[in-house]
């Protein structure tokens, strides 16, 4: 009975004189490898060249500024409560007289860690946002020899008031 | 004065040689890395300098600030002298080989590239390559360690076997050219090279000649699956550096020997019509050319073929190659004593 048509018929005929003497093989063999010489790799050069990341990568977090350089998080916790792997840690202020150009509304995060040990990425702190405030990146969190190091600040996580210091997300946003 | 100008003209072209020489086989092991990286899709040494090639000093330093180590039990003079025989013996055989015409004219002076125009000059290349086997074979046993000496043992039974055929299929060239001299047989391709009168006798040199240098297919006395390195094993540092230096060298040397032998050496079509000056020029060249175009093959085999077993190696050697250049040195006997 066949199970699959891969099955091969073997067969333990003599080598004739041509096999038996190799060198035809060998040929082969060379125009093969020659043949990979000529060929291009795929190699990607790493730290010079990076490979672009598809548009649903997900990597390290940015807190986004809204246009007049203000930060969109309210602190509302909805990030937290959503985060399956409890790797968020808010604690909420009150804006104060004279803040009005740093915090978009009158509650803000004074404190926004993120544990990236515990994160999984997972992106459900992006789509629980509310404020369009966090996002996932093509950002790569970098390796270190520190445990304490892979939990992520709020000054870690926001991204510059500057123009050109603003991270792309584009790619990431969804229709609302 | 002339015996002077002589010697010191003869010094100078053993020191340019040496340089080459050393210079070509530590690019070898960059260009043997290249060329494996190339044939399995990859982009090889490339960081050391632009396109990598200051790879081969990297490497040299490293060799040299490597720790030395010594085993337990191992004879310290052998076991110092085995590398260094082996990188002597590799050195020595490109002495007899004439890199231009015998005697083109200078000045009124007259020059031969060559160091060591011996009437024994074939000999000579035999001499030394089976010379090679004793580094081998003392580093391997002075080592005090079992693999080091199965690989040694391996190494010197491998070479003593090809070394029969080798000096067989080279019979016919002999008898061709009827002369040992390394000048004479090339001077006696001015015509044809001997490859298009002896495509057997070069089969079975090629060969030999790949089992000589301990070259993949025949690489089985630094066989890792079974000896882990061989009969270099213990050997750490430079020593270490020398043994695997030794295999370039020696492969440069083999690849001018098949060059000298088959591909009519410095001689290229058309070389009668250039004037003589410049036919000198690019006749160097083109042994070069061909010298390299040897180290690539060499290399392109390594990289297609995989390791014999070692009573296939035995079973080649002695049930194939041997009857096959002895039915040859026959036939071709036949043929230059009767016609």
């Amino acid at each position: 009975m066949q199970l699959t048509n891969r099955s091969k018929q073997v067969s333990n005929k003599e080598m004739t004189f041509s096999e038996r003497m190799y060198l035809p093989a060998i040929v082969g063999g060379l125009r093969v490898t020659f043949s990979h010489m000529l060929k291009k790799g795929a190699t990607v050069q790493y730290p010079e060249q990076v490979r672009e990341h598809s548009a649903v990568f997900r990597g390290q977090h940015v807190l986004k500024r809204d246009a007049e350089g203000r930060e969109n998080c309210t602190a509302c916790g909805l990030c937290a409560v959503a985060c399956p792997a409890e790797a968020i840690t808010i604690v909420a202020g009150e804006r104060q007289k004279g803040e009005e150009h740093l915090y978009r509304e009158e509650k803000y995060a004074v404190e926004y860690d993120i544990n990236m040990l515990r994160c999984i990425f997972c992106g459900l702190c992006e789509e629980a946002c509310p404020k369009d405030a966090i996002y996932l990146t093509d950002r790569i969190v970098t390796s270190n020899y520190e445990r304490a190091n892979f939990i992520f600040r709020k000054e870690d996580l926001v991204e510059k008031v500057a123009l050109e210091g603003r991270i792309d997300i584009s790619k990431r946003k969804k229709d609302k | 004065m002339i015996l002077a100008s002589v010697i010191t003209f003869k010094l100078a072209l053993a020191a340019i040689l040496f340089v080459i020489t050393l210079g070509i086989a530590a690019y070898s092991t960059y260009f043997e890395r290249k060329v494996a990286a190339f044939m399995q899709d990859r982009i090889g040494p490339n960081r050391a300098g632009p396109l990598g090639l200051l790879q081969p000093i990297a490497d040299g330093v490293k060799m040299i600030f490597k720790e030395e180590h010594r085993p337990t039990g191992s004879n310290r003079i052998l076991f110092i002298l085995g590398p260094s025989i082996a990188m002597l013996t590799a050195l020595m055989t490109s002495a007899v080989i004439p890199w231009s015409p015998k005697y083109f004219e200078i000045g009124g002076q007259k020059y031969a590239l060559q160091i060591a125009d011996i009437n024994v000059g074939i000999l000579y290349v035999f001499g030394v390559v089976s010379l090679g086997v004793y580094g081998i074979l003392i580093g391997g046993w002075s080592s005090n360690n079992k693999y080091s000496l199965l690989g040694a043992v391996r190494a010197s039974s491998q070479m003593i076997s090809y070394e029969l055929a080798m000096g067989l299929s080279i019979i016919p060239i002999i008898l061709g050219s009827e002369s040992l001299q390394m000048s004479a047989i090339v001077e006696s391709q001015h015509e044809v090279w001997n490859i298009f009168k002896y495509p057997l006798g070069f089969l079975i040199f090629l060969i030999c000649a790949f089992a000589e240098t301990n070259r993949t297919p025949f690489d089985l006395p630094e066989c890792e699956t079974e000896l882990v390195g061989g009969y270099h094993t213990e050997y750490t540092s430079m020593k270490l550096g020398f043994f695997l230096f030794s295999e370039y060298v020696n492969m440069f040397a083999s690849s001018a020997v098949i060059s000298t032998l088959f591909f009519g050496g410095y001689h290229f079509p058309g070389m009668s019509l250039l004037p003589a000056g410049v036919a000198v020029l690019v006749g160097v060249g083109v042994l070069f050319a061909k010298i390299i175009f040897f180290i690539f093959f060499f290399m392109w085999i390594r990289w297609t073929i995989p390791r014999f077993r070692y009573d296939q190696l035995m079973h080649l050697g002695w049930q194939v190659l041997m009857p096959l250049a002895i039915i040859l040195v026959v036939v071709y006997g036949a043929i230059f004593s009767f016609i």
